[in-house]
């Protein structure tokens, strides 16, 4: 785990206490510290260079505030300056005036241009539109198959065309594409989605290929598709393809994994052009609206707590945890049914341990990252299973489960009568934790608790 | 066997078509070493003493590779000690000792692969999504048919969209036959049937073609660990291979990657696919020093040949000299 730009730059700051104001001599060592942190999240050499000259310039002079910690005063010039150079607003999509609007998916190998193609696909659709997908890479093996796959299960049409035996090359790529284009104005589609072969930047000849669809096409928007795990070579590879074709906006992709996201800041960078959409997942709807700020606490190993409240709202149901904080906190209301409830949200949201990484890793938060990163999730299906198991009788009053009625469970639900005691144990810990929360204090302490008790579960 | 196709020291073939892997090496990355070729020579041409800007700018030179800031600032400071002990003030003499300590990293860990008692041999391709799996997959039978050696492709990418018909399409490039199974189906039923399709056909190699998955998501990971076992029931020293296919243009996240689905997995090699870009596959040093894993093969292309054994003095000789 990658310690967090905050805690480097406490250590940093340890020794400028009492010093009224930021001076070249003492941001020295924060400024080091900013330099590898953004590094490290694989921001380009240069790009971390001049926002470092930037950074300077903004915090020397600067009044070290009463109110504010030098790190907390040094953070937010950093942030503001990475949000700056992100853009402020996310981007809008253009459209054309007369239909059907182009776009056209651009990027190197394994970027995820198909799969981006159908989830934009699914979020034009969503939005009203009427798209049509069309594959134009007659390179790679069954890339034309995939993308039919992908369009079938987000519910788009796809413009298969016929190759008629043709030679796989430039000319039967435009004839698609053409061949798609009249497809959308027959059949009333507003969009048409190019969804285009991997290539390198210095391949002339599909560069070339690709000058010419654009050409061809004239398209509103030229989407370059992005690894969020790329390193120091996202900017060549962007300016390489903004040259060429004069991108409009990029997606970065696969932002679900760990990856920091540097490659973000270098692209727009050197492209200037907006970044749109994140890809945050495999499924269709994993898809979402770029915002500078975010990603910025993730580049900064900051926490992501808006993304966190969102998926909240979204994915809970609102209605249900009242009721159950409600007659949890009420002391003898919280029934193993409440338990295996709450247990099916929590498992809405995604893993355990990809909630904590939107938690910033200091203040109130602190530690349970690493709590997190020894949760055995497969204890959560094992757990729900055991109380699937149980009868609603059993459910109600855990009293009654007694010795035999333990063996039944633990053959029902696949595990062990000791896994069903340490389940009951726990059960009335929480039972009395949430008790006693209920007459206030104390949350976060008693969170971690449990988290550790969880982990204490494993076989 | 294993030695002969992986290891260079037992390699069975002569001189000249080693020197040839070597040039070809050397030609796929002669692009990805220009921009490192340019700031070298810059330091370089100048013949000074050593000082600190200069080791900086080396340092530099290092990152923008991907090196990572950490593993960068270990060589340069084990450079530093060591020029100064032998009194190094000449630029090209500083330039031949980062070789020679970048190649230590790369070949402390290059080690044969180990040997296989039983046929057939079972090697895993696993790595993140979009990095070449199925290519490498493609590739790679057609190596082991090069040498003789059978082949049996095993669809286990049972997930993505088209990824089976991808590796069909293969599977008929190469000349070897693919077992499968329905799409969304169990890919531990498609390795157990080819397994045994591969017992009952006294196939040499069985190549596996997993579903790409991000280290994070331990449900897939997990689906990773149960293929293991059902390897391991057919034969207790399989998978005798995984190997983790890397993109060249991975950045730091690297490191993480390697380090969990060597947990996982119990990753024994890399290959680093897309190297005829511009991008260095830096990381694949920072893998070495930490987490001792070796490169095996580099992809440099798309077509079938366009999978070679990985030369690491090739390697760092392409990635600094002229």
């Amino acid at each position: 785990m990658f310690e967090n730009l905050s805690e480097k730059l406490q250590r940093a700051f340890k020794n400028l206490r009492g010093q009224g104001i930021l001076t070249e001599d003492n941001i020295g060592e924060a400024l080091q510290e900013i330099r590898v942190a953004l590094l490290e999240a694989d921001v380009n050499l240069d790009v971390v260079q001049s926002l470092i000259e930037h950074i300077r310039e903004k915090a020397i002079g600067h009044e070290v505030l009463t109110a504010l910690s030098p790190t907390e005063q040094v953070i937010q010039i950093v942030r503001d300056e990475l949000i700056a150079m992100l853009g402020k607003d996310t981007a809008r999509f253009k459209f054309a005036s007369k239909p059907p609007t182009v776009i056209l998916m651009a990027g190197l190998q394994g970027s995820g241009k198909t799969t981006t193609s159908g989830k934009l696909a699914a979020w034009l659709k969503k939005g009203g539109h009427r798209p049509l997908l069309v594959s134009v890479d007659v390179y790679r093996p069954a890339a034309r198959e995939q993308l039919k796959v992908v369009a079938q299960s987000v519910g788009v049409n796809l413009y298969e065309g016929d190759l008629k035996g043709e030679a796989a090359g430039a000319s039967l790529v435009e004839r698609l594409a053409k061949e798609a284009r009249r497809e959308a104005i027959m059949s009333a589609c507003d969009v048409v989605i190019v969804d285009t072969a991997g290539r390198l930047h210095l391949d002339a000849e599909l560069m070339a290929e690709m000058q010419r669809l654009k050409s061809l096409l004239n398209p509103q928007e030229i989407l370059f598709v992005a690894d969020a795990m790329t390193g120091q070579d996202a900017v060549r590879s962007a300016r390489e393809f903004h040259d060429k074709l004069a991108l409009t906006g990029v997606v970065l992709t696969k932002m679900d994994g760990d990856a920091r996201g540097g490659a973000a800041l270098s692209i727009r960078q050197v492209t200037g052009q907006p970044i749109k959409f994140l890809g945050t997942g495999e499924k269709p709807d994993a898809f979402e609206a770029f915002h500078p700020d975010r990603i910025v606490s993730r580049i900064l190993g900051m926490g992501d707590m808006l993304t966190l409240i969102e998926n909240v709202e979204e994915k809970l149901d609102r209605k249900k945890s009242e009721e159950f904080a409600k007659k949890a906190l009420a002391g003898d209301g919280f029934t193993l049914e409440d338990f295996r409830d709450q247990l099916r949200q929590i498992k809405k949201l995604g893993s355990i341990q990809s909630i904590m990484k939107m938690l910033p890793s200091v203040g109130p938060f602190q530690g349970l990252q690493q709590a997190a990163e020894n949760v055995d999730e497969g204890q959560f299906t094992r757990v729900e299973a055991i109380i699937n198991s149980m009868t609603q009788q059993e459910r109600m009053h855990h009293e009654i489960i007694s010795g035999s009625r333990r063996k039944r469970i633990a053959r029902g639900s696949g595990t062990s009568v000791q896994e069903i005691n340490q389940l009951l144990r726990q059960y009335v810990q929480m039972k009395k934790m949430f008790k006693s929360m209920g007459k206030g204090g104390g949350m976060q302490r008693r969170l971690m608790g449990s988290l550790t008790n969880m982990r204490g579960m494993g076989r | 066997m294993l030695p002969t196709l992986f290891g260079k020291s037992a390699d069975p073939a002569p001189t000249q078509q080693k020197s040839g892997l070597f040039e070809r090496m050397k030609q796929a990355v002669t692009r990805t070493r220009d921009g490192l070729q340019e700031r070298m020579e810059d330091l370089l041409a100048r013949t000074r003493p050593v000082d600190a800007a200069a080791l900086e700018t080396l340092e530099a030179t290092l990152i923008a590779s991907d090196l990572g800031v950490h593993t960068a600032a270990e060589i340069i400071g084990h450079l530093r000690a060591q020029a100064e002990r032998q009194q190094i003030r000449d630029g090209a003499e500083l330039k031949a000792l980062l070789k020679v300590e970048l190649q230590q990293i790369l070949d402390a860990v290059q080690t044969p692969p180990p040997a296989v008692t039983t046929k057939p041999e079972v090697v895993f391709m696993v790595g993140v999504n979009g990095t070449g799996k199925t290519t490498t997959t493609g590739k790679l039978a057609a190596y082991f048919r090069e040498q003789n050696q059978s082949v049996l492709l095993c669809a286990a990418d049972t997930f993505r969209a088209a990824a089976i018909e991808q590796l069909g399409i293969w599977s008929q490039r190469a000349g070897v036959e693919m077992i499968q199974t329905r799409p969304g189906g169990d890919p531990s039923a498609a390795l157990y049937d080819t397994l045994h399709a591969a017992r009952a056909r006294s196939i040499d190699v069985v190549l596996v073609d997993t579903a790409g998955r991000l280290h994070t998501k331990n449900n897939l990971m997990a689906e990773l660990e149960k293929m293991r076992r059902t390897a391991q029931r057919f034969a207790p020293d399989a998978p005798h291979q995984t190997l983790l296919v890397m993109d060249a243009t991975t950045g730091q996240n690297g490191l993480q990657q390697a380090r969990l689905f060597l947990e996982s997995s119990a990753v024994t090699g890399i290959v680093l696919t897309k190297l005829d870009g511009t991008a260095k596959g830096g990381i694949v040093i920072a893998i070495a020093k930490e987490l001792r894993l070796p490169v095996r093969f580099v992809g440099i292309g798309e077509q079938m040949a366009d999978l070679i054994p990985f030369d690491a003095s090739a390697f760092v000789d392409s990635l600094l000299d002229r």
